[in-house]
């Protein structure tokens, strides 16, 4: 992909290629839709979330592997399995007991994940266009 | 290592550098030599394209998602030509009286800053925008008010020629928008300003200010810097500091200030804000207009919450909205059908706010949330249900709530949740943009930063012209008021330019 604003650059190496399969699992928790994304959609999610990653600081990126790391492995302690294994229930009740987690630190990394996520799904103009907004530098013009 | 000299240097093209080089400009006549350095790139007129993620991270410092220490809020503030006056909605109010009173600054009084906003009124084409040109988004806001029989306000704006995007906090795309890339920079480059884009400053010394040109990497947004890239030291006999609240305190201590100037860092404050989500059973026009027509500023004192008219872009309404699956994206896939309300806090200074940085020298914003902001918080999103539902919302989003969507049938919920909701911090998302204080006007260096024309203390070489000025929370959007101060700040080196 060309690095340019409009096709988000990707960090050399990327930041989170070894995490691909579990942030997508997370990422259909969060957006349901995102499960029916094809190949390409995932490339610019991933390349979103990148780009995202790569302007912030090394120690950051390093609290989110371990966060993420976490996610993987702790629903083995409550449901016997990691969190890419688990049916989507499963999956959507063990996120939701990370965002109301009495540990402000566990809700503010859950916060940060989601909302790269978030970033990587309603980042892509198909999405976008998808919920129907439509806003455009004519304004008012472009309504008429 | 390159090196320049100049009379006089500016630190940042915002609302307090662009006004500072404008109203010094008319010195470059007699033969002085003037630098505004801004760490953010200008743009051409074609690269705004409203698009939210590369507008975003090209404008703002950190892409608009620089996070406090405690991480549960983030700081939104531009860092390009015009700073923040780039990505603002351009409202333009000035302060209650009691803000005065309360700042208490020798000789400061609302009559003075009133006079000076008059001219940056009239420079930046300030008015109301007229009613056809409102959308229903502002329209509602406006109607559910009425009905409740609350007092709306219109916003005054600094627009010409606007088409209506809505893409105001993206950079407009129509150069409509007044802010001092458009009015102030322009004017002072004309009169021979030199303005320094990409241009860092790493620290100060005296009369002396060390920075790092970067250079335009390929296939990124806006023009090269005037200079080549490296490092420079450059020579000045007076440096003003109008980096912002965030980036002037962080620059003054990482050059050694923080040693003699025991407040520096002290008495940030932002106007902690969170938004309200309502949906309706028909599209409304909501992104098309200009996006902040009007405001609610009666509790303000009782309460001390502001609501304002709003409406973001996909990404920060989804980051905005709680939790997440299908009720998230029920609300996200409804979005035509949006109406929004910001619920801004009336913060005070408190000690644990402020800000620091770190060992490589970089900002470091400490925001710890006390019982009062947060209960303004819930108090204001509670009082924007009550406006969304009396507007004809069949369902509105409270953050906070547990559930967060109510259903109109449940509108008795609100009175539960405005007593004894919790406000889980790290969950509700809360952003901030009017950042301010950090190096506060006063009487001497035991109480503040700078004296009342914003010269540091024991550093006469050295000014302050921007928001960190601000003692404490100027309770509005502070554009206005900033430019005010630097209209202040540059009135006092015209009288003394003669001893530089």
């Amino acid at each position: 992909m060309p690095s340019t604003e409009n096709s988000p650059r990707r960090s050399s190496p990327p930041a989170l290629a070894a995490f691909r399969p579990l942030v997508r699992a997370i990422a259909c928790t969060i957006v349901p839709e995102a499960a029916a994304m094809d190949e390409k959609a995932w490339d610019e999610f991933d390349a979103l979330m990148d780009s995202a990653l790569a302007d912030r600081p090394r120690e950051l990126r390093r609290r989110l592997e371990l966060f993420l790391r976490a996610i993987e492995w702790l629903p083995v302690i409550r449901f016997g399995r990691r969190f890419t294994s688990l049916e989507p229930a499963q999956r959507a009740r063990f996120l939701s007991m990370l965002e109301n987690h009495p540990a402000q630190i566990i809700r503010s990394g859950f916060w940060g994940l989601r909302t790269l996520v978030l970033l990587g799904y309603y980042g892509r103009p198909e999405t976008v266009a998808a919920i129907g907004y439509a806003a455009s530098p004519r304004g008012w013009e472009a309504r008429r | 290592m390159n090196e320049r000299a100049y009379d006089i240097v500016i630190i940042g093209s915002g609302a307090g550098g662009g006004t500072v080089a404008q109203e010094l400009s008319p010195l470059c006549r007699k033969g002085l030599r003037i630098a505004v350095l801004e760490k953010g790139p200008k743009l051409r007129d074609e690269e705004f394209t409203g698009r939210e993620f590369e507008m975003a991270r090209v404008l703002y410092e950190e892409g608009g998602g620089f996070l406090t220490a405690e991480g549960t809020m983030t700081l939104a503030f531009g860092s390009t030509y015009g700073g923040s006056t780039a990505v603002y909605t351009g409202t333009s109010l000035l302060p209650p009286e009691r803000v005065l009173r309360k700042w208490n600054v020798p000789g400061l009084t609302l009559e003075e800053i009133e006079r000076r906003a008059q001219k940056f009124k009239a420079q930046n084409n300030v008015h109301l925008i007229e009613d056809e040109f409102l959308n229903e988004n502002n329209r509602l806001f406006v109607a559910g008010c009425r009905r409740l029989g609350w007092n709306v306000g219109q916003f005054p704006v600094n627009v010409k020629g606007c088409r209506g995007s809505s893409l105001c906090n993206l950079g407009c795309p129509n150069q409509a928008k007044q802010g001092t890339d458009r009015v102030q920079l322009p004017a002072a480059e004309r009169n021979g300003v030199e303005v320094i884009t990409r241009c860092e400053v790493l620290r100060l010394e005296e009369k002396k200010v060390l920075v790092r040109v970067s250079a335009k990497r390929d296939g990124t947004k806006g023009e090269p810097s005037a200079w080549e890239p490296g490092e420079y030291s450059i020579a000045a006999k007076l440096i003003v500091v109008a980096a912002g609240a965030v980036n002037s305190p962080a620059l003054l201590l990482r050059s050694g200030f923080g040693r003699n100037l025991p407040r520096l860092g002290y008495g940030f404050t932002a106007h902690p804000a969170l938004i309200v989500v309502a949906e309706h059973d028909r599209p409304i026009t909501n992104f098309v207009g200009h996006p902040k027509s009007f405001y609610l500023d009666q509790f303000a004192e009782s309460d001390r919450f502001l609501l304002e008219t709003c409406m973001y872009f996909p990404f920060i309404t989804a980051k905005s909205l709680a939790g997440f699956g299908e009720a998230h994206s029920s609300f996200m896939r409804a979005y035509p059908r949006l109406q929004m309300i910001l619920v801004l806090a009336c913060d005070r200074v408190e000690d644990a706010n402020r800000v620091t940085i770190d060992s490589a020298g970089r900002p470091v914003v400490h925001y710890h949330f006390t019982p009062e902001v947060t209960r303004a918080l819930v108090r204001g999103a509670v009082a924007s249900a009550r406006i969304v539902f009396a507007a004809g919302a069949r369902r509105v989003h409270l953050p906070m709530a547990q559930p967060p969507t109510i259903e109109e049938r449940d509108a008795a919920r609100l009175d539960g949740i405005a007593e004894d909701a919790p406000f889980q911090l790290g969950k509700v998302t809360v952003s901030a943009a009017h950042l301010q204080g950090g190096c506060a006007m006063g009487r001497t260096a035991a109480d503040s930063v700078t004296d009342a024309f914003g010269r540091v203390h024991g550093a006469p070489w050295l000014r302050v012209a921007d928001a960190s000025l601000f003692p404490d929370s100027v309770e509005i959007n502070p554009y206005l008021t900033i430019m005010s101060l630097a209209d202040r700040v540059a009135e006092k080196i015209r009288e003394e330019v003669s001893a530089l």
